[in-house]
């Protein structure tokens, strides 16, 4: 074996190996998903969640903003009015049906930016994925934020 | 440095998926099921093979999955296949026009049995924004899809949700089912022939 060999064939090896082994001194990056997660950016904008006020009225009055400022058309709202017998929001109405088709929703944030009374909101729950197409058109019930004690 | 935040929360971990080995090593086993059952859903779940098939932007996501950061050849499923004949999964990644939509459905059709669908984003799932005339309203009227993964574009934990929900319904599959369903479908054709 001549020291040309040495010099064309053996030193890239080595260096290529010198590589790898540098590699194994450094931190390793893999998440271990469903284990572990990685710590979500800070307007990460995932899952809808419909927000309610302290005292548990719900933010939402019915007024169809989001559903107009959405791009993909996946919002619907039927809008009902408020009694004293029955009151769910401050306002004179309230949301009847709040219907979010989670499938055409792109997660832009347009709902949050347009709603008056910050009612709606994309939270970090980004674990959606399902079977059937039935399963993504999230109802009030499923949206709608559990009182808080 | 990923921040440890729980400790095993998938959605439905309550509910132990039929056909997983558990943490002590047991198997929970649905009525249909038997033991070859498990043995073949266990090799068929942890080795899903998937086919290249980026279409838009959520290809972008899809790379990232397979990268280093969330390493999908934890799950088996590294090896991107260039060919239908080697692949057991397709990702639908981004919005299917359709012009493309035969050749999807073709590429479909070369795969080998048993084959599944993931349907990632918005626009392959349901068309998303791109409510026009261009655009396939839901991959789903092409091929039969089994998960629909959404987000614009999902995450690759995202869609590396997706692949876990598909691999709980791999195994949950029975072959006695599957060939019930067969059976019926093959009566179905007879009569039909019958028929005419």
């Amino acid at each position: 074996m001549s020291f040309e060999v040495m010099k064309d064939v053996a030193k890239p090896i080595l260096t290529g190996f010198g590589i790898t082994l540098n590699r194994l001194k450094k931190d390793k990056v893999t998440v271990q998903y469903p284990e572990e997660r990685r710590e979500q950016f800070v307007r990460t904008r995932w899952r809808h969640v419909l927000t309610r006020y302290d005292s548990g009225l719900e933010r939402c009055i019915g007024c169809s903003l989001c559903a107009g400022a959405c791009p993909a058309r996946c919002i619907y709202v039927q809008a009902a009015e408020n009694t004293d017998a029955e009151r769910y929001s401050p306002g004179e109405r309230y949301a009847e049906r709040y219907e979010i088709n989670m499938l055409r929703c792109i997660f832009c944030g347009y709902c949050q930016d347009a709603c008056p009374t910050g009612a709606i909101v994309l939270r970090k729950d980004f674990e959606l994925a399902n079977y059937e197409r039935d399963d993504f058109v999230y109802t009030k019930e499923m949206l709608l934020e559990p009182i808080r004690r | 440095m990923p921040k440890k935040v729980e400790t095993l929360v998938l959605h439905d971990s309550s509910t132990p998926v039929f056909g997983d080995i558990q943490k002590g090593g047991s198997v929970v086993m649905a009525n249909s099921q038997t033991l070859l059952d498990i043995a073949t859903n266990q090799a068929r779940a942890h080795a899903l093979w998937p086919l290249t098939f980026g279409l838009a932007c959520c290809a972008i996501e899809m790379m990232s999955t397979v990268a280093a950061r969330f390493d999908l050849a934890r799950f088996g499923s590294e090896a991107f296949r260039a060919t239908p004949r080697q692949a057991d999964v397709m990702i639908i990644a981004g919005r299917l026009s359709k012009k493309m939509a035969p050749v999807l459905r073709q590429i479909y059709d070369q795969m080998p049995e048993p084959k599944w669908v993931i349907s990632m984003g918005a626009c392959a799932s349901s068309g998303g924004v791109y409510n026009n005339y261009a655009i396939v309203q839901g991959a789903d009227q092409v091929v039969p899809v089994d998960v629909y993964v959404p987000g614009c574009p999902p995450s690759p934990d995202a869609l590396m949700y997706g692949i876990i929900k598909l691999q709980n319904k791999i195994k949950q599959q029975s072959m006695k089912g599957t060939r019930q369903m067969k059976l019926i479908e093959l009566k179905a054709s007879t009569q039909e022939k019958v028929k005419v």
